[in-house]
Order: C-alpha cells, then sequence, then structure tokens
C-alpha cells in the first residue's frame, strides 16, 4: 500500500503486526488496541517507533495518556460510508492532545480527504499506484470553514469576529504539517 | 422451480428514464421492445450481459422484473413497473401538477 | 431573512464547484453509482422512479420573491414546469437531467439557495415555525438559531458519513408549529426561572418504521452552548449509532436502547469536555445574524380595517378564507396569509411555475418579498396588511391559491408516492385527489373541523402520517396497492402517534373508508367543540373498527 503523506507519496515502513504474530525488534509495527492494552508494558520499552491501529467500534479514549508513548495511530474507514473514524481521529488530537502521525486507512474516498485533514488525519494509505493528484486537487476545493475542526484551519466565525480569534482557539489547536502546506 | 418471465430494466444515467433491455442487447424506452427471458437462467445471464452497459456510463441498477405473458403481449406485473413502463405519473396532468397556464 | 456574507456565498459557489467536478468523473467514468451516490445524495439528487429529483433546500422555510422566482426558472428551464414542497419544508423537481444539475446548482447559488445536505447520511435542513418572527405567541425568533445550526452543520467534516440521516427542527412558541419531538433534534426556545432564554433539546423522536417521539435531553442549555451540545449529541451517534442496519441506524433507536436518562448523561459528559472551547458562540456572531431577522419596519396600523370588514360582509367566499386561512400577527393591522397548495382534486404542494411566478409577485407587492414554506406543504405571505387582504386574495384566485382549506381534512399532506418515488409501495396523489374531491364542500369541511390527513407511500413515512389525525399508509400486497388507516397522532406539543384502526383497504376502498370514520365522528362526538383528535383520544379505535370491518365476533382477522 502506498502513503499519502506531505502532499506526496511517501515509502510506508510500517507493518500491522496481528495479535498472535511475533513483533520484530527492529521494524515500525502498529498493534491492534487489544494488544496494547496487554502488551503495553514490554511495548513501551521499545527503541523502534510502535503504533496502535484502532478499529471503528473501539474507544479512541481508551488510549488515554498512552497517545504521548505512540509514532502512529491507524484509524479505519471500513467502507467509504462509515464515518466513526472521523470522530476517533478529533477524540485523539483534541481530547487526547495526541501528537504523532495520525493515518487513515481502508477505504479512502477522495472526496472525503479533506474532511479528514480537517479531523487531524495527515496520511492515508492508498492502493499502490492510485494517482493522488485527485486527493491533493480536493484538499483545494474549499477555502473557508463554519466550523472548528481539529486542523486548526481558521473558521469564518473567526474571520468575521477577528479581535475574538486569539481567546477562542483555546480547545482545539493542532496543525499537522501536511494540511499546513495544503491549505488554501 | 419455474419462475415467471422476465425482463430486464434499468435507468439511464443521463436523465434518470426507464428502459429495457433488448434482444439486441441494446436499450429502449419502450417497454414492448424489452426482451422477455423465460426462465432464470437466461433472466440471470441477461442481468449479468446487462451490466456492459452500466460500465459503458449508460444505464445504472439494472434489475429483473416478473412479466405476464398475455394475448396483447408481455405486460408488466406490479403497479410499480406498470408505472415505470408509462414513464410519467398516473393522474391526470391537468390537475395537481400544473403545467398549463395560470386561468383568467 | 440572512444574506450571504463572502464566506457564505464562497462555500456555496465551490460546493458548485466540486460537484461539477464529481459529475463529470462519474459521466467519464471515474467514479462508480455506488462511489457516486453518497456525494450526489448530499447535493440533493435522487435517482427515482422515472427521472432524477432534486431537492433543494429552503433554509427553515424561508424565501425571497427573487428566491421564487428562481424556482419558476428552474421549473420552466430544466424540468417540466412545476415543483413540489415537501414535509420539511424544500422544495423538489421531479424531472432534472444529470448534466443540467451543476448548471441549476449555479443558478441557485446566484440567489444564495444552495441543495447542499437536503438527503445522504448527514445533517439535513434545519425547519422551523412557518410563523417565525411574526406569530403573536413567540418567545423569541427561532430562525436565528436555526441559521445558527445551518451553518455549523453545512460540510461538518466529523458528521458527514452518519450512520443515516439527521433531521433538526426549532421552534420559539410554545406552541410547536416544527414538530420538534419527531425530529433526531428538536429544540425549543424556553425560558428559565430566572426569566433567561434558553433551549430544552429533545432528541430521538422520528417517523419511520419505528416511529417514537423524542425525550428531553436537556431541560435547560444556555444559547451560548448550543453548538457544542449539539456537537456533543452528534458525536455520540456518530460514534455509536448502528452501522449494521439501515432500518436501525437513527439516533431514535440509539436513545431507545440506552435509555434517555443514560444517553443524556453521555451527552453530558462528552459536552463537559468541549463546551468552552471554540464552539462556544460568540455574543458578537449571534447579534450579527440576529440583525438580519430584525423586524420590517412596520406601520402603525389600527388593529381593524374597514376595507377589510367591508370585504368580508360584501363577499361570503372572501369571508370564508380570511376565517380559516389567516393567522393572527403578532403587529396589529398585519396578517399572516396562509396560501393553501391542496386545490380540489390536486397534487398537494404541487405549484406551477405560473404559480411561483406570481407568488414572486404577490410578496413583493404584499408582504415585503418574503414568503415560507410550511412542513404542510403550503405557502405563507408572513406580512400582509389587513387593507391589503381582500386584494391579495383577488389575485390567488384565479391561479387556483385561493382554496379555503387551511387544518381541514382537505388540506391534504401527501409524499409523491409511487407516482414519483423508488421507495413507495403505492401511489399517495390520486388518493390525496380523489379525497379532496370528496370533501371539497366547504359546509361539510366546516363542520368536521380541524383534521390533519396525512398520507405516506410507504414505511419512510415522509407524508409523515404517523402523526396525523388521520394517516393514511399505502402499503404493497402482492404488487397491489392497499392502504392502512391509523387515527390519533399528532406533531405538536401534545405528540402522539397514531393506532392502526385495522387491515388495509384497497385503492377502490380507501375513500369510503375515511368517508365512514368521518360519518363515526360526525355521528358520535360529544358536540362541535370535540375535535376529531380529541373524539379519538377519548373513544379509541374500537368504534371505527366496528363500522369499518363490522362487529368483532364476525370480523376476520386482521391481515395484519
Amino acid at each position: 500500500m502506498a502513503l499519502l503523506q506531505h502532499g506526496a507519496l511517501q515509502p510506508n515502513n510500517w507493518r500491522f503486526v496481528g495479535d498472535d504474530a511475533a513483533i520484530p525488534a527492529e521494524e515500525p509495527v502498529t498493534v491492534s488496541l487489544k494488544r496494547w492494552q496487554a502488551e503495553g508494558e514490554t511495548l513501551r520499552g521499545r527503541n523502534t517507533p510502535i503504533g496502535v491501529r484502532l478499529k471503528n467500534d473501539e474507544q479512541a479514549l481508551a488510549l488515554g495518556e498512552d497517545v504521548h508513548r505512540l509514532s502512529l495511530i491507524e484509524v479505519e474507514f471500513p467502507k467509504f460510508t462509515d464515518g466513526r473514524a472521523f470522530s476517533q481521529a478529533r477524540i485523539l488530537r483534541d481530547k487526547l492532545g495526541y501528537q504523532g502521525e495520525l493515518r487513515g486507512i481502508g477505504n479512502i474516498l477522495r472526496d472525503q480527504y479533506l474532511y479528514m485533514t480537517r479531523c487531524g488525519i495527515d496520511s492515508v494509505e492508498l492502493p499502490e499506484g492510485k494517482p493522488i493528484d485527485g486527493y491533493l486537487a480536493a484538499l483545494k476545493e474549499f477555502s473557508a470553514w463554519y466550523q472548528p475542526a481539529s486542523d486548526g484551519r481558521v473558521t469564518v466565525l473567526e474571520l468575521r469576529h477577528p479581535a475574538k480569534a486569539s481567546t477562542r482557539r483555546s480547545g482545539a489547536t493542532f496543525i499537522s504539517e501536511s494540511v499546513a502546506a495544503h491549505s488554501a | 422451480m419455474a419462475t415467471a418471465p422476465q425482463m430486464v430494466t434499468a435507468n439511464r444515467l443521463s436523465d434518470g428514464a426507464v428502459v429495457y433491455y433488448t434482444e439486441a442487447k441494446g436499450w429502449s424506452e419502450n417497454f414492448v421492445d424489452g426482451a422477455v427471458w423465460p426462465d432464470k437462467d437466461s433472466a440471470d445471464g441477461a442481468l449479468v450481459a446487462s451490466e456492459d452497459a452500466v460500465k459503458a456510463r449508460l444505464v445504472v441498477g439494472p434489475y429483473l422484473f416478473d412479466v405476464a405473458l398475455t394475448e396483447a403481449g408481455p405486460k408488466p406485473i406490479g403497479a410499480r413497473e406498470r408505472i415505470r413502463a408509462d414513464h410519467k405519473p398516473t393522474f391526470e396532468p391537468d390537475q395537481g401538477s400544473w403545467t398549463g397556464p395560470i386561468a383568467d | 431573512m440572512y444574506r450571504y456574507d463572502e464566506f457564505d456565498a464562497t462555500i456555496v459557489q465551490e460546493r458548485v464547484q466540486q460537484f461539477r467536478g464529481q459529475v463529470a468523473r462519474r459521466v467519464a467514468g471515474e467514479l462508480t453509482e455506488d462511489q457516486f451516490r453518497p456525494l450526489r445524495l448530499k447535493n440533493g439528487l435522487y435517482l427515482q422512479l422515472h427521472a432524477y429529483m432534486l431537492r433543494i433546500a429552503v433554509p427553515y422555510g424561508l424565501l425571497s420573491s427573487k428566491q421564487m422566482r428562481k424556482l419558476a426558472y428552474i421549473a420552466r428551464r430544466y424540468d417540466r414546469g412545476f415543483g413540489h414542497f415537501t414535509t420539511r419544508q424544500n422544495i423538489q423537481f421531479n424531472w432534472p437531467q444529470l448534466p443540467d444539475v451543476p448548471d441549476i446548482l449555479q443558478h441557485l447559488a446566484d440567489v444564495e439557495m444552495h441543495a447542499i445536505q437536503t438527503s445522504g447520511n448527514c445533517i439535513r435542513n434545519v425547519t422551523s415555525d412557518q410563523f417565525a418572527g411574526v406569530a403573536a405567541d413567540e418567545i423569541e425568533d427561532p430562525r436565528i438559531w436555526a441559521e445558527i445550526v445551518r451553518q455549523w452543520s453545512t460540510f461538518h467534516p466529523e458528521f458527514s458519513y452518519l450512520p443515516r440521516k439527521f433531521k433538526i427542527a426549532v421552534t420559539g412558541a410554545p406552541d410547536d408549529r416544527a414538530a420538534i419531538r419527531v425530529h433526531d433534534i428538536g429544540i425549543r426556545i424556553v425560558k428559565n426561572e430566572a426569566g433567561e432564554v434558553g433551549f430544552e433539546v429533545w432528541v430521538g423522536g422520528g417517523l419511520g418504521r419505528t416511529p417514537i417521539v423524542g425525550v428531553v435531553c436537556r431541560k435547560f442549555l444556555p444559547k451560548e452552548h448550543l453548538l457544542s451540545y449539539l456537537e456533543a449529541i452528534l458525536r455520540v451517534y456518530n460514534l455509536l449509532g448502528r452501522r449494521d442496519n439501515i432500518y436501525k441506524a437513527r439516533i431514535k433507536i440509539l436513545v431507545q436502547a440506552t435509555g434517555g436518562d443514560k444517553f443524556a448523561a453521555m451527552v453530558e459528559e462528552e459536552w463537559e469536555k468541549i463546551k468552552n472551547g471554540p464552539l462556544h458562540l460568540p455574543q458578537a456572531e449571534v447579534e450579527r445574524i440576529h440583525r438580519y431577522f430584525a423586524p420590517p419596519a412596520y406601520e402603525t396600523l389600527p388593529d381593524m380595517d374597514p376595507a377589510f370588514e367591508t370585504a368580508k360582509l360584501e363577499n361570503p367566499e372572501f369571508a370564508r378564507w380570511a376565517r380559516t386561512n389567516l393567522v393572527k400577527h403578532k403587529v396589529r393591522g398585519y396578517a399572516i396569509v396562509n396560501v393553501s397548495l391542496k386545490p380540489d382534486g390536486g397534487a398537494p404542494g404541487d405549484a406551477s411555475a405560473d404559480q411561483m411566478d406570481l407568488l414572486a409577485d404577490l410578496a413583493d407587492e404584499f408582504s415585503l418579498n418574503e414568503v415560507r414554506v410550511t412542513h404542510h406543504q403550503n405557502i405563507v405571505f408572513p406580512n400582509v396588511r389587513k387593507r391589503d387582504v381582500y386584494a391579495l386574495w383577488q389575485r390567488l384566485r384565479p391561479a387556483k391559491l385561493a382554496t379555503s382549506n387551511l387544518g381541514f381534512i382537505s388540506d391534504i399532506i401527501a409524499c409523491p408516492g409511487l407516482d414519483y418515488c423508488n421507495l413507495a409501495n403505492a401511489r399517495s396523489i390520486p388518493v390525496a385527489q380523489r379525497l379532496s374531491r370528496h370533501f371539497s364542500d366547504p359546509r361539510k369541511l366546516d363542520d368536521i373541523g380541524e383534521l390533519r390527513l396525512n398520507i405516506s407511500g410507504c414505511i419512510n413515512a415522509c407524508g409523515h402520517h404517523h402523526v396525523g389525525h388521520i394517516g393514511i399508509l399505502g402499503v404493497d400486497k402482492q404488487g397491489q396497492e392497499f392502504y392502512q388507516v391509523t387515527v390519533g397522532g399528532s406533531s405538536k406539543d401534545d405528540a402522539s402517534l397514531g393506532k392502526i384502526v385495522g387491515a388495509a383497504f384497497s385503492e377502490d376502498d380507501i375513500v369510503p373508508a375515511i368517508d365512514t370514520i368521518i360519518n363515526i365522528y360526525l355521528a358520535n362526538r360529544a358536540g362541535k367543540g370535540e375535535r376529531f383528535l380529541d373524539y379519538v383520544r377519548r373513544v379509541g379505535v374500537d368504534p371505527f373498527k366496528e363500522a369499518l370491518y363490522g362487529p368483532a365476533t364476525a370480523r376476520r382477522p386482521a391481515a395484519e
């Protein structure tokens, strides 16, 4: 699978390891939430990056403070109509203050990519060979946003009432690099 | 088990119009032009063949529906397919869905 | 009314461009129908029985004359010369062609209109009281809040792929004309003991397969927390709403399964985390929007207008229409004028392009350039001086827009049904036509009194039959259309769901069945003061069952 991040296709060095498989010492891997909860003590001690792949019916909040130990969290879009991961992403960014890479996996329609970045997702897994121009173009389809999200983009409200801008952003302030690079 | 004779129908992508799959593997707006498939195998085969038109972006959502074989030829069974075959609502056009000018 | 600023205009314009691109990709084969469907639905475009259908948003039912004229233009140029006003205050066109839709959306954008999120599993048009701003009983204008919610819900990145559709309604008067108790979220403007104005928030109401009256999620919500609270509800729903079964995916199912109290507690917990964040509504924005809904410069007029009174004395037909179709305005000397789109034998809620143009002209001349769409599929002129009412009526009459049946049995609410809709089991419009012709005698209408009759062509209940005093539901029995009757529903403060009277009726029997029901009521009510709804609540369905199906012992078991 290819990785779309920072506006370009990147090599994907990460691998998901199933619950019963051995975890390689030298590779960056993601594990299930269940496994993280069971083996977190050991996994925390790794030198190589570790991440968690969240299923979209699992509670993002369950990761709690552990998010700060993770380099990658994957959130899943099993069918593009299933939008639970959008909320999981926002909880990870806004509530838990997660600062690492947040990756969308599964069925990623280009017409959702902008919403994903708004919810704090900064990379997505795409099928090998999938052209990315559509995804990049999708980020530029809108230039104004009504509602605050997890991307730090200025909202229409803030533009209408500029004096209040600094006091209003107390809740959600994450801006990912790739989002900042592509904001209109 | 015997099934009723069936026809394949779909909606045209461009304008949503009701169309029927013909013997010649084409599509006609006229119900009378639709090919009647007498058994399950031929009907299933026709449905699969109609997918070509989906890929060609001519039609969407083809499906099979039952027809009755009458002396006057095949007829659609059920209110839904009868209304579709007519391509318009069933009520008088001069009452309700107004298209005429306002009377004086 | 609200006017777009540069930001609103940009967002709508960019959406038109985006959809233009999506249509091009569909036509070029870069998107399959499965991929395109959710995208076109979020732009209000359905594929129906014979054609596409485009549902255009009329935010909280408010239309300027300019916008109405544009709808007439679209009806003529891109459709078959008419449109249909819906039970959610929107308008639908039944014959657009896919390649034209981006152009239609552009025309709409030119007059600050759109078809955004009028379908799809997202937050839909926010509806409200059709008399907002002018009703005598209003606590506060709900449209300000409807507009605030509209903006917040538009292209919300987190809530665009919900388990199912999501409908929000706002009411600002004690008499709930917005049916908030049967919405996913219903917002009621209330005053607390301290006299502060805030919101009572209802959640989990809805019709369709599993009709349910909602529950109060929060008794009092301070105004500035409206959006953060809604966000909390939506987040809980987005995460926990069922995704395995589309018939069990609405928030009402989640609220029932969780329990109202527990659900409210979950929302409260989520809300606590976000309520002081960036969704906290700044007073400056509330004031900015408030200004758009400032009352117009009303003239100072006497309560009674001699010309109006004289006209009523001299013209009994006008007098009747004035009695049935006018509602008390909060300003002296003005009237709220209801235009019935239910002429005898007509398709409920339909209006021709000519009629739309006329309504626009009359709005300019008599109603300060504004009309409203009601969720009973009628039109309102909100600001008519009493002295102009007669002249207005004289212009409405030749256009078949002066039927005096507001709130009576022939003021039928009906979905498009199997004549148009892919989801329908039976036709609803021909039944409505036959019923309105059958009950066309004005004396009969008066005698029957207030009666809401709703017809849905299928269990999705877009005709809101569950909350009709009489409800008719079209069902399919082996390819034949049958009609099931319910009685005793209400969408107002006393919200209730209708009870089935018995086995469904054939197309030929449905009108006689309704006639029987009415006759039972007329013969047995406790005087003319007892409305049909009150009679049903008093006696239940048995008197109707007996009359329709025979005495209990002789009755065959009901097929349902």
